[in-house]
C-alpha cells in the first residue's frame, strides 16, 4: 500500500475536528496497512509491548531503510502506519533527523508514543532509530 | 436508572473523593479500574498532609516530643489494622511496602525450610506475585510447585484440590479473591484441610481486603497479606499478618535499624516481633494514611458496600448481553465486582484506548497472570472493576462507551 506522506497525515488529522473522526482514521490507515505473515510474527520480531504485540521486520536497499510492521491491536497498527509514513524507504540520515515527537505533538497524539504508555510504539521508534544509526 | 438499589448513600461516598470531580478530554472521570488501586477519600489525604505538617520524625527514637508524637501514630495505625483483621496480637501486624513484599518475606523464610521432595500447591488464578515467587523458591530448593486447575467458570477445582493437597505440602498459597476473574475463594475450608495436613498457609488477600470483613483467626490461615493502596490507603504500604507461633522465629530477611537488639563487631541479636521483621525507617505517613483509610472504611456499612457492589456488577451483567460478541471471563458462583471481557474480534487493548479516550478507566491486558490467560485461551482481558463510589451510571457509561468502541472497530 502507499502510505500519505506525514504532511498529508498532519493535513488530514487537522481537518478532522472531532476524536471520533480521527480515530477512525487511524484505525482505517492500520486495517490498509498488509501486515505480517505469521511466518514472519516470530519472537525475535517482537518489540515489547506489554498490552499488545507488536512485530516488525526491516530491510534495507539502496540506502535506504524499509519496514514491515504489525501488531493484534488495530489501533497501535494505525499508529504504526504513522510511523512508517515518516520513516518507510528512508536513508538513515533523513531517519535520524525526523523529529518524531514534533510530529506526533503536531498530529495531537504525544499521550501515544509517550514512555508511559506500554504499547510498543516507543519501543519500535526507538528500534528503527537504532537500525539508522 | 438514576439511584442505586441499596439504601447506600452512594452520592455521599463520592463527595469525599476529590480525584472523581476530575474530567479527561472534557468528559467526567469514569474509574473503573479499581483491581488495579483505589482511589484515596480526603480523610486519607488528610491524614497525609497532617502527619507531615504537624509531627513528622523518625519513629522508635523516643529522644524528642515529635519522634514520641510520630511513633504513638506509627503504633496506633498498627492497632487499627489488627483490630480490622481481627489479629490476635498487635505484634501480628507487620509492615511491608504492599503485598509482593509480604509474599517474598514469606519466601525467604520458606527457602530455609523446603527440600527437595516437599510440595508448594498454588492455584491457576494466581497473580504472577503469588506464583513466580512459589515457582522460584522451588526451583532452588527442589521442591515440587502443585497448581490447582479452575474450571471454565473461573470456580476452583476443589476436586483436584483434594487430590493435589498431600503430606508433602509444606505451603498452600493461595488468592483470597481473583484479581483477574474476581472469583472468591473458598478460604476458609481449604485453609482447614491444608492445616490438618500439616502445612503453612498463605492468602494473598489484595484483592479480598477491601471487599468484605476479614477475620484472620476465622480464616484460620499462618499469614495473609494485603495492600494499602487497594484499601483507599497510600500506596508503598501493605501488612504482612502472621501468627505469633509462626512469625516469632521466622527467619530475618533485611538487617539493619529497629529490628537489632545488641550489636558487637562480631555478631548482632535480634529484636522482638513486629520490629525484627521491619528494618530500616519504615513507611511512617504511609501506615498513618493506611490506617486512616481503614478507619473511614469502618464506618461504612460493610452489607450495604457488599449490596451496591454486587449491584453494580449485575446491573453490568445484564447491560453485557446487548453487546454482539461480548463475553465475561470468568463467572464464578462467587464473585466480586470485577467484570473482565473480550469482545470477539477486537483486542482488549483497542477497548481501553477509545475507553480511554472518553474518560473511561479501564484495565487491558494480561493483568499480571499470563499463565491464567493461557488457560483460559485469550491474549488478555479488558478488565472493569468495582467499587465503593461506583455508579450505576457509571456502569452506564461503561457500556455506551464500549457500543462506540465496538461500532468504529467493526
Amino acid at each position: 500500500m502507499n502510505l500519505p506522506s506525514t504532511e498529508e497525515i498532519i493535513d488530514d488529522l487537522d481537518f478532522l475536528d472531532d476524536w471520533e473522526q480521527r480515530y477512525q482514521y487511524i484505525i482505517d490507515l492500520g486495517k490498509q496497512l498488509p501486515g505480517l505473515p505469521d511466518t514472519l510474527k516470530l519472537e525475535q520480531n517482537k518489540v515489547r509491548g506489554c498490552q499488545s504485540s507488536v512485530w516488525m521486520v526491516s530491510e534495507e536497499n539502496a540506502g535506504r531503510l524499509t519496514f514491515k510492521v504489525d501488531s493484534d491491536a488495530i489501533i497501535v497498527q494505525g499508529l504504526l502506519a504513522l510511523v512508517l509514513a515518516a520513516y518507510d524507504n528512508k536513508t538513515r540520515a533523513e531517519i535520524q533527523s525526523f523529529d518524531i515527537d514534533g510530529y506526533f505533538a503536531k498530529l495531537d497524539l504525544e499521550r501515544h508514543i509517550s514512555p508511559t504508555r506500554g504499547n510498543g510504539l516507543r519501543a519500535m521508534v526507538a528500534k528503527i532509530q537504532g537500525l539508522a544509526a | 436508572m438514576t439511584e442505586t438499589v441499596t439504601d447506600f448513600d452512594v452520592g455521599a461516598v463520592r463527595a469525599q473523593f476529590p480525584i472523581l470531580q476530575r474530567e479527561l478530554d472534557g468528559n467526567p472521570l469514569i474509574y473503573l479500574d479499581n483491581a488495579a488501586t483505589t482511589q484515596k477519600p480526603q480523610a486519607v489525604i488528610d491524614a497525609l498532609v497532617d502527619y507531615y505538617t504537624q509531627c513528622n520524625s523518625n519513629v522508635h527514637r523516643g529522644a524528642h516530643q515529635l519522634s514520641d508524637e510520630a511513633t504513638k501514630r506509627f503504633e496506633n495505625a498498627r492497632k487499627t489494622v489488627a483490630n480490622f483483621i481481627n489479629a490476635a496480637a498487635v505484634e501480628e501486624v507487620i509492615w511491608t511496602s504492599g503485598t509482593t513484599e509480604g509474599i517474598n518475606i514469606i519466601a525467604k523464610g520458606m527457602a530455609q525450610r523446603l527440600k527437595a521432595g516437599d510440595e508448594v500447591l498454588v492455584t491457576q488464578m494466581e497473580h504472577h506475585a503469588n506464583l513466580v515467587t512459589w515457582q522460584q523458591a522451588c526451583k532452588a530448593s527442589g521442591a515440587q510447585l502443585k497448581v490447582v486447575p479452575i474450571d471454565e467458570q473461573g470456580n476452583l477445582s476443589i476436586e483436584a484440590f483434594d487430590q493435589l493437597l498431600s503430606d508433602r505440602t509444606r505451603l498452600l498459597a493461595m488468592p483470597h479473591v481473583s484479581n483477574a476473574l474476581g472469583t472468591v475463594n473458598p478460604i476458609v475450608s481449604l485453609t482447614a484441610k491444608a492445616k490438618a495436613k500439616g502445612a503453612l498457609v498463605l492468602i494473598d488477600g489484595a484483592q479480598g481486603v477491601a471487599h468484605g470483613d476479614v477475620d484472620v483467626q476465622a480464616i484460620g490461615a499462618d499469614f495473609y497479606v494485603f495492600s494499602g493502596h487497594k484499601l483507599f490507603g497510600p500506596t508503598g504500604i501493605g501488612v504482612l499478618w502472621g501468627r505469633k507461633a509462626v512469625l516469632e522465629d521466622w527467619p530475618i530477611w533485611l538487617t539493619g535499624g529497629e529490628m537489632i537488639a545488641t550489636v558487637t563487631y562480631e555478631d548482632a541479636t535480634w529484636g522482638a516481633l513486629p520490629n525484627r521483621l521491619e528494618a530500616g525507617t519504615p513507611n511512617i505517613a504511609g501506615a498513618i494514611g493506611m490506617a486512616a483509610a481503614i478507619d473511614w472504611f469502618q464506618a461504612l456499612d460493610i452489607n450495604a458496600v457488599k449490596a451496591h457492589e454486587q449491584a453494580l456488577l449485575e446491573h453490568a451483567l445484564e447491560l453485557a448481553k446487548d453487546i454482539p460478541g461480548m463475553r465475561i471471563v470468568g463467572n464464578a458462583d462467587n464473585k466480586i465486582g470485577i467484570l473482565s471481557f473480550v469482545i470477539e474480534g477486537i483486542h482488549p487493548a483497542d477497548i481501553g484506548f477509545l475507553l480511554d479516550r472518553q474518560g473511561i478507566a479501564i484495565r487491558t491486558g494480561d493483568h499480571c497472570a499470563q499463565p491464567l490467560m493461557q488457560r483460559l485461551g485469550v491474549p488478555g482481558t479488558a478488565r472493569a472493576s468495582f467499587t465503593i463510589y461506583n455508579t450505576l451510571q457509571d456502569v452506564d457509561a461503561l457500556f455506551k462507551g464500549l457500543k462506540k468502541a465496538a461500532m468504529m472497530l467493526a
